[in-house]
């Protein structure tokens, strides 16, 4: 009886259920542990942490913000890292300090920690306020407070300008293309029209300039007005009123406060334009691209691959051919992504896209209009790389379907057209909506092909706009994933664009959870319809 | 080996041959004749190629790539074999039931005007009307009268099997071909699909395929005995079954092969 249990044991399989188990656990626990990190780091970036003055036993004296503590290198004690900002006084915005050498920490209420234009954070303590429009403040945070209410009303009113100056140069550039057009034609500079142009032109000109000279007094009075900050050693620094963008006090702040705070962060965050090189400000425009990309990608590449699967499945004759076909399918999803960017690029880019411009708008080259990267190409770039996918879970649905049903279609006098229409594509809808939500997660996830046809560091545009003809498919656009590499790679000060590739990161999985939680409702929706019969 | 005269038959096979692809030949040389509005049973060991020769009347058969029929089966005189036959026409005039019962997923409604939607029919009222003679004709309208619009798939069974019969006469054919109907079922839905084999014969010829002797010599009034696609005897029900004149056909009934 006892020899009998090893082989029984072996037999029932006990060992392999236990390996695939682990194998499942590792699976889950790798990716848990990938979606914690990211949710960790990403979301307490914004939180409002306690500002300390640190008094060293030199003497010295500074506000920090304490990012982490670790046993320093030689092992003799911890040390600390801590924010310290003010990059224009100190050149650096983070330094390591030997908790040996610290005398006392402290909470002082009046430390204010301010969020700039330039040169990213600074924490100091408030000492005087300019005038502004001849009234004084009180040299507090309320004060500051109120002054920047003022200022930013202004500021306000200088976009209202800015925008204006932007919609001129629009219409002055349209105008130019135009011009452009006609001396291709080949009509003379004497032209009424193009005289005209070259009038219409000259009095916008004329008001752009104008404007320009408004804009410039504007900002400049607007400048003015400074507030005299001090760091903890004392160390005076005049900032402009203009540049801050948020001030308030983290060690006066109650929760809810924080909270409030918090909440505000974040939605600038997914509203707001970025600044200082993309690592602070909003993600609006990258999110934008992000989301229009997928779209775009998915318009061209879903009903091309559902059309494809169809013909092989259910047309093309099943031979050497068809099989051939059906490998080189399976093979065209497991090429390098870059390889389809380099393909894009050669193709859609600088093969259509210049077919389209030598065509279509011979009289602007050698600046390219559709002939360099944009939205459009890196989309169907995308749609290629993504087809494969559709292709073969469409062709596995369509398989998966009992034969019976096409019989019973054919037999009720419905031709092969009728069948597929009517009976074959609803009944393989949850299959090929699975294959959508593949395509996309996988398209959401691409970088490095979209960095030849059209990613950009900083899109001057959205790729949909208020001008004529409202989508822009050839512009140049941001994305998430381009936006992880620049600002965690690229960028000068690394160390303070670190919080935001967290975020970054968590939004693009965000986006791709929401993505496919839409689909696949959809597709449950649509499975329940045609295997369960419930409507 | 027809030992019955069939006058006015609305399907004449003459020597229809029939073969799969690779040519292995699954029916050789078979010469039938249906009569019309009676119940004909075509029963044999399976492999047989009952099934085959039925799949052969609405051209069913055509969906395998590779098959080749030689000979000819005329409907009403006409040869459904010729170049110019109107392959869809043809399955309207001949449905058919298949062995496992294959509802679309779609209501009970649309189910039974299928073969009206596709042919393009659109008035609502002929629609309706159609809907509910069809699904009384199938023995099913007390059932589903109430849940029409509901999704087909929540039919017993049973109730399948006789939707997809109601789905077969809807379009009103003049032939319809069963195969075995009822080897899915239990046998009081059986029993329901006979008794209904029983009522559509005064409307419908049918043309049934069957393992079970017991239900052919029920509902039939013909049977033919097919034995490796050969017609071994074709002859009146009663008469088949109570003194076979072919030693084959005797083992067979009897249960000593088969």
């Amino acid at each position: 009886m006892s020899k009998k249990t090893p082989s029984k044991f072996w037999s029932i399989g006990e060992p392999m259920v236990w390996l695939s188990s682990a194998a499942l656990s590792i699976t889950l626990l790798c990716a848990v542990v990938l979606l914690i990190v990211i949710i960790t780091n990403g979301l307490g970036v914004f939180w409002p942490s306690q500002l300390e003055l640190v008094e060293l036993k030199d003497g010295q004296r500074l506000y920090g913000q304490l990012i982490q503590t670790e046993t320093n290198h030689h092992e003799t004690g911890l040390r600390r890292q801590y924010k310290i900002a003010n990059r224009d006084l100190y050149g650096l915005d983070f330094r390591w300090i030997e908790e040996s050498q610290i005398s006392s920490v402290s909470y002082p209420d009046e430390i204010i920690s301010l969020e700039r234009q330039e040169y990213g954070d600074f924490y100091g303590t408030i000492q005087s306020i300019d005038k502004v429009e001849g009234k004084s403040f009180a040299t507090d945070l309320d004060g500051l407070n109120r002054a920047l209410e003022i200022v930013s009303h202004e500021l306000d009113g200088l976009s209202e300008l800015d925008d204006k100056l932007k919609d001129l140069a629009y219409e002055m550039e349209q105008l130019r293309l135009k011009d452009l057009k006609y001396a291709y034609k080949g009509l003379s500079e004497s032209d009424s029209r193009r005289a005209e142009i070259l009038q219409e032109r000259s009095a916008m000109q004329q008001e752009f300039s104008e404007l320009l000279v408004v804009q410039s007094s504007r900002t400049q009075k607007i400048r003015e007005a400074k507030v005299l900050f001090a760091d903890a050693n004392g160390k005076q620094k005049d900032i402009v009123l203009a540049d801050i963008v948020q001030a308030y006090a983290p060690n006066q702040m109650s929760r809810g406060e924080k909270l409030f705070f918090y909440g505000h962060k974040i939605v600038e965050l997914v509203s707001g334009q970025p600044r200082e090189s993309n690592t602070e400000g909003g993600l609006f425009p990258a999110i934008f691209g992000t989301v229009m990309l997928i779209f775009v990608m998915s318009i061209f590449s879903f009903p091309l691959g559902v059309i494809a699967a169809i013909y092989l499945r259910e047309y093309a004759k099943d031979g050497p051919l068809v099989r051939i076909v059906r490998i080189a399918v399976n093979n065209l999803a497991g090429i390098p992504s870059i390889v389809y960017g380099i393909f894009g690029l050669g193709f859609f880019v600088y093969g259509i896209g210049h077919a389209i411009d030598t065509l279509f708008f011979p009289e602007r080259l050698p600046t390219p209009t559709f002939g360099t990267g944009g939205l459009l190409w890196a989309s169907l770039t995308l749609a290629l790389l993504t087809v494969p996918v559709v292709i073969v879970s469409t062709e596995e649905a369509l398989g998966a379907i009992p034969r019976e049903m096409r019989e019973g279609s054919y037999a009720l006098g419905a031709t092969k057209f009728q069948t597929l229409v009517k009976i074959l594509l609803p009944m393989a809808s949850p299959g090929i909506l699975t294959g959508l939500i593949l395509a996309m997660a996988r398209a959401a996830g691409e970088v490095a092909p979209l960095m030849i046809t059209g990613v950009v560091k900083l899109a001057p545009a959205l790729p949909i706009d208020g001008n004529f003809p409202f989508f822009h498919l050839d512009r140049k656009f941001m994305h998430l994933g381009f936006h992880i590499y620049d600002i965690g790679f690229q960028s000068p000060n690394v160390e303070a664009a670190k919080p935001m590739v967290f975020v970054t990161t968590f939004l693009l999985v965000l986006i791709v959870l929401i993505m496919s939680s839409v689909a696949i409702r959809l597709r449950n929706k649509m499975k329940k319809r045609y295997t369960f019969g419930t409507f | 080996m027809t030992d019955v005269n069939i006058e006015n038959p609305i399907i004449k096979v003459n020597d229809l041959r029939f073969f799969y692809p690779g040519d292995a030949r699954a029916i050789h040389g078979v010469d039938i004749a249906f009569p019309e509005k009676q119940v004909t049973a075509l029963i044999g060991p399976s492999g047989c190629g009952k099934s085959t020769l039925l799949r052969c009347f609405n051209r069913m058969n055509d969906l395998i790539d590779g098959s080749r029929v030689e000979g000819e089966v005329l409907l009403d005189g006409q040869n459904i074999y010729e170049r110019n036959t109107d392959i869809i026409e043809l399955r309207r005039r001949v449905g058919m039931v298949f062995q496992k019962s294959n509802p679309f997923p779609k209501s009970i409604y649309e189910n039974v005007i299928y073969g009206l939607r596709i042919a393009g029919e659109k008035d609502k009222k002929l629609l309706d009307e159609r809907v509910e003679t069809s699904l009384k004709g199938a023995a099913l309208w007390d059932e589903v009268k109430d849940r029409l619009h509901q999704s087909a798939l929540g039919l017993s069974g049973g109730q399948m099997q006789r939707l997809c019969i109601a789905r077969a006469i809807a379009v009103n054919p003049r032939v319809i071909l069963m195969d075995e109907p009822c080897s899915a079922l239990d046998p009081k839905s059986t029993a329901r699909v006979e008794e209904l084999i029983g009522e559509l014969r005064d409307e419908f010829t049918i043309i049934i395929v069957t393992h079970n002797m017991q239900q052919a010599a029920r509902v039939s009034d013909y049977t033919a005995f097919l034995f490796e696609g050969n017609l071994i005897e074709y002859g009146q029900t009663n008469e088949l079954f109570v003194k076979p004149k072919n030693k084959q056909t005797e083992d067979y009934i009897t249960g000593r092969f088969g």
